[in-house]
C-alpha cells in the first residue's frame, strides 16, 4: 500500500517532465536519425532510403567541413579566453569589500539580454560601419580611419564585433558560477594555508582556490564547448540577411539552417545527418577535454 | 525506491502520456464550413495589411480569412504544405521540389484570354514542366538608383557598362559620400545574377537543363565585382542593407542598388535629384538587365476547398484589376504584373522601369535553381570578391554543386 502511493507520487512528479523529454527530445533525435537515412526532402515521412548518401554529401561538402573547422577554432579560442576573464571577475568581486550585490548585478545583468537584441545593438549602433558609429568615433578621437567592422573579411574584424558581444554576454554568468564555487570553499583551508606559512599571493591560489573550484570549471568549460558549437543568434544577426550567410565564420548552426530549411528547399535527410554529426562532434570533444582536466588532477 | 518502477512501466506510462498528447491535436483539419484561409508574408509597407483585407472581405463567392505572417513566412509555407490543409490560398514564388510532391495544384485554366497580357517572364517563373503554378500579384524588380548631381560634379555619366560603374563609383566617392552602395556584403547576394546577366549567362541554361554559368566570362566578370571591392568605393557596413533605402537617403551613398519599392522615400527625401539604370552590361555580349520576380498567388493541393479556392484566386488576381493597380502602386512602388495596367502607371522614373523591366527583366529566382546551389555560387563569388580568391576554382566548385542539383531534380 505505501509502496503504491510511493510509486504513484513518484509518477506524479517525474511523469510530466519525464514524457515531455521523450517526446519533445528522444522521439525527435530518433526521428531525425531514421531522416537522415533517406532523401527527405519537405516531407517527414519520406519513403526513398538512400543508405548513408546524406553523410557522405554532408562529410564531403566543403562549406561543413569549414564551419566545423572554424568553430573548432572559435572554441579554441573563447573558452580560455571566458574561463579567464570570468574567473578573474569572480575573484574581483568577491573580494571587493562593499556593494558586492551592486558589483555582482551590474556583470551579470547582460546575461538577462537577448542575443538577437545585443548582436543588433552591436551591428548597428556600436560597429557601425558608417563614421559616426561608436566604434569608430573613438578610432576618430587617435585619428585612425573609420572602420567597416561587419564588412571587412582581411583582416577579419568582423571576428572583433561577435567575440566581444559573445563575452558580454555569457561572462557574467560564468562569473555567477565561480563566485558560487569560491563561497564554497572553506575559510578554515586558507586560515591554515596562512598559519603553514603559505604566501597569500599565487600559491594560495594554486593551491587551495584552483583545486577548490574543478567541479566549476569542468562544468564551465564543458558548457562553454556546447555553446561554441551551438553558437547561432548574435552570428546569423551581425553576418546573416535574409538572402543568405557569408561562407566565412559560418556556424555549423547556420549551415545547417540554412542548406536544410532554407527558403522553399526544406532537405531534412541532410539537415538530420549533418544535426547528429555535430552532435558526435560535440560529444567528442566534451569526452576529450573531460579527459584533459581529469588528467591534470 | 527507483528499483520498484520498471524500465517497462517507465516506459508504459511516458508512451501513454505521448499517445495523448498526439490525439489533441487540432491544428489541421480542412476548413469544413468552406472559409478559405489566404497567407500573406508582412509586407513592409503600410496599408497593405488593410487592403488585402478589404479584397477578401469583398469576395461574394465564400468567406475568405486572411493571415498576416511576420517572420520568416517562406520557412512557414513550406512546412505547412507538408501537411496541412491550411492555407488554401497563399502568396509564394514556386519551387519544383512543391510540385513534384504534388503539394500545389496548377492555375493554367485561370488565365483564358489574359494570359498575353501577364509579363512574360513573370509567368515562366511560376511555370514547371510547361504547367502554371502561381499567378503573379504585382512585379517587384531592382534598379540601380543614382543623383544626378554628384554624379555630375564629379564628372562622369551615368554607367552604362561594368567598368564605367566602377570608374563611375571610384570617382563620386569622395568628402563622407561613397561611390556605391549593394548591401553590407558588398553586393555578393543582391548582384550575383545581375552580374552573370551582364555578361550573357544565367543561373541555368536556357533549357534549364545545365548550370548557365560554366563560362570563362563568369570568372571575368565576378572579377570585376573584386575589382569593386578593392576600390574602396564601396560602402560596407551602413546601418541598414541594400532592400532599404536609407544608406542613399542619408547620403551615405551616390549610387545604390536597391528595389523599385523604395522609390517613394527616396523621391521624398531627394526630389528630382534621382535617376534610375538597369544593371550595366559587361561588354557587348552581354546585356542590361533587372531582376524580375514577385510573390504569385498559389493554391494548396491539400485544401479541402480546391476548385473554391482557384476561384477565388481568379477573382482576385485575374479579374478584378482595380485591386491589382492599387496593390501593386499604392503602398511603396512595385508595377502590376499585366502590361495593359503597368502601361497606364507612373511617371518619371517609374516610367523608366516599366521599360527595363519589358526590355531586360530576367528571372531572378528560377524554379529550377534551388537554394543548395544558389548558396554555392554566392558562397563562391563572396570568397573570389570579398577574400581575392581564385575565380575559376572556386566557380568550378559551384559547377559541380549546381549539376547534382539539377540531377537530383529530375531524378
Amino acid at each position: 500500500m505505501r509502496r503504491g502511493r510511493e510509486a504513484l507520487t513518484f509518477w506524479l512528479f517525474v511523469g510530466p517532465f519525464a514524457a515531455g523529454l521523450l517526446l519533445f527530445t528522444y522521439v525527435p533525435i530518433g526521428w531525425s536519425a531514421y531522416l537522415s537515412l533517406f532523401d527527405a526532402h519537405n516531407t517527414v515521412a519520406p519513403t526513398e532510403f538512400v543508405g548513408f548518401d546524406n553523410y557522405v554529401d554532408v562529410l564531403t561538402d566543403r562549406a561543413f567541413l569549414d564551419s566545423l573547422g572554424t568553430f573548432t577554432v572559435f572554441a579554441a579560442f573563447i573558452i580560455p579566453t571566458t574561463v579567464v576573464l570570468s574567473l578573474g571577475l569572480a575573484l574581483l568581486v568577491n573580494r571587493i569589500p562593499i556593494a558586492q550585490v551592486f558589483f555582482r548585478s551590474v556583470f551579470f545583468l547582460p546575461f538577462a539580454c537577448s542575443y538577437v537584441v545585443a548582436a543588433l545593438i552591436w551591428k548597428m549602433s556600436l560597429f557601425s560601419g558608417v563614421d559616426s558609429g561608436v566604434a569608430n568615433t573613438v578610432l576618430g578621437w587617435f585619428g585612425v580611419e573609420p572602420q567597416a567592422w561587419v564588412g571587412t573579411v582581411d583582416p577579419p574584424l568582423y571576428w572583433v564585433v561577435l567575440v566581444t558581444v559573445r563575452l558580454w554576454l555569457q561572462l557574467g554568468f560564468y562569473m555567477i558560477l565561480f563566485i558560487a564555487a569560491l563561497q564554497r570553499i572553506p575559510r578554515h583551508l586558507y586560515e591554515a594555508a596562512w598559519i603553514d606559512g603559505a604566501s597569500p599571493g599565487w600559491q594560495t591560489f594554486r593551491y587551495i582556490t584552483l583545486p577548490g573550484l574543478r567541479g566549476a570549471l569542468v562544468a564551465v568549460l564543458t558548457l562553454n564547448l556546447i555553446n561554441a558549437y551551438q553558437a547561432f543568434d548574435e552570428f546569423y544577426n551581425v553576418l546573416g540577411d535574409s538572402r543568405g550567410y557569408a561562407p566565412f565564420a559560418r556556424p555549423p548552426l547556420v549551415y545547417l539552417y540554412y542548406n536544410s530549411l532554407g527558403s522553399g528547399g526544406q532537405d531534412l535527410g541532410r539537415g538530420s545527418a549533418g544535426a547528429l554529426v555535430l552532435a558526435l562532434v560535440i560529444a567528442l570533444a566534451t569526452l576529450l577535454s573531460g579527459k584533459v582536466s581529469r588528467r591534470r588532477r | 525506491m527507483g528499483a520498484e518502477i520498471g524500465r517497462r512501466g517507465f516506459l508504459v506510462v511516458a508512451g501513454l502520456l505521448g499517445l495523448s498528447a498526439c490525439g489533441s491535436d487540432t491544428g489541421r483539419g480542412g476548413s469544413g464550413d468552406g472559409t478559405l484561409r489566404h497567407w500573406y508574408h508582412a509586407y513592409g509597407e503600410d496599408g497593405v495589411q488593410d487592403a488585402v483585407r478589404r479584397y477578401a472581405a469583398a469576395y461574394p463567392g465564400a468567406k475568405v480569412e486572411v493571415q498576416w505572417n511576420p517572420g520568416d513566412y517562406d520557412s512557414k509555407v513550406v512546412t505547412a504544405l507538408q501537411n496541412s490543409a491550411v492555407p488554401d490560398v497563399f502568396e509564394a514564388q514556386v519551387k519544383v521540389d512543391w510540385v513534384r510532391q504534388k503539394q500545389v495544384v496548377p492555375l493554367d485554366d485561370l488565365l483564358g484570354d489574359t494570359r498575353d497580357d501577364f509579363v512574360r517572364s513573370l509567368l515562366d517563373s511560376q511555370t514547371v514542366d510547361g504547367r502554371l503554378y502561381g499567378i503573379p500579384q504585382a512585379i517587384d524588380t531592382q534598379v540601380l538608383y543614382y543623383r544626378p548631381s554628384l554624379l555630375s560634379k564629379a564628372g562622369v555619366t551615368p554607367p552604362r557598362t561594368v567598368d564605367e560603374l566602377i570608374d563611375a563609383a571610384k570617382r563620386v566617392n569622395a568628402g563622407g559620400v561613397r561611390g556605391f552602395f549593394a548591401g553590407n556584403d558588398g553586393g555578393v547576394n543582391v548582384l550575383t545574377a545581375p552580374l552573370l546577366w551582364s555578361a550573357g549567362l544565367d543561373f541555368l541554361s536556357a533549357d534549364g537543363k545545365a548550370p548557365g554559368f560554366d563560362d570563362p566570362r563568369a570568372a571575368t566578370v565576378f572579377g570585376k565585382l573584386r575589382e569593386l571591392h578593392q576600390s574602396g568605393a564601396l560602402l560596407l557596413g551602413a546601418p541598414t542593407d541594400w532592400s532599404d533605402p536609407g544608406a542613399f537617403v542619408d547620403g551615405l551613398t551616390a549610387m545604390q542598388w536597391t528595389g523599385l519599392w523604395n522609390l517613394p522615400k527616396i523621391r521624398a527625401a531627394h526630389g528630382d535629384d534621382i535617376g534610375v539604370l538597369p544593371f550595366p552590361r559587361l561588354d557587348s555580349r552581354g546585356a542590361e538587365s533587372v531582376p524580375v520576380g514577385a510573390y504569385s498567388a498559389m493554391v494548396n493541393a491539400r485544401s479541402g476547398n480546391v476548385d473554391a479556392a482557384k476561384a477565388y484566386v481568379k477573382w482576385l488576381w485575374v479579374e478584378k484589376t482595380e485591386y491589382q493597380t492599387e496593390f501593386a502602386t499604392a503602398f511603396g512602388a512595385h508595377l502590376p504584373a499585366r502590361r495593359s495596367l503597368a502601361a497606364k502607371t507612373g511617371d518619371g522614373p517609374a516610367k523608366d522601369v516599366v521599360g527595363f523591366v519589358t526590355e531586360g527583366g530576367r528571372i531572378a529566382n528560377p524554379a529550377r535553381w534551388s537554394s543548395r546551389a544558389n548558396t554555392a555560387l554566392t558562397d563562391a563569388v563572396s570568397r573570389i570578391a570579398r577574400e581575392g580568391a581564385e575565380p575559376t576554382g572556386e566557380l568550378r566548385a559551384a559547377l559541380q554543386t549546381a549539376r547534382d542539383e539539377i540531377a537530383r531534380l529530375d531524378r
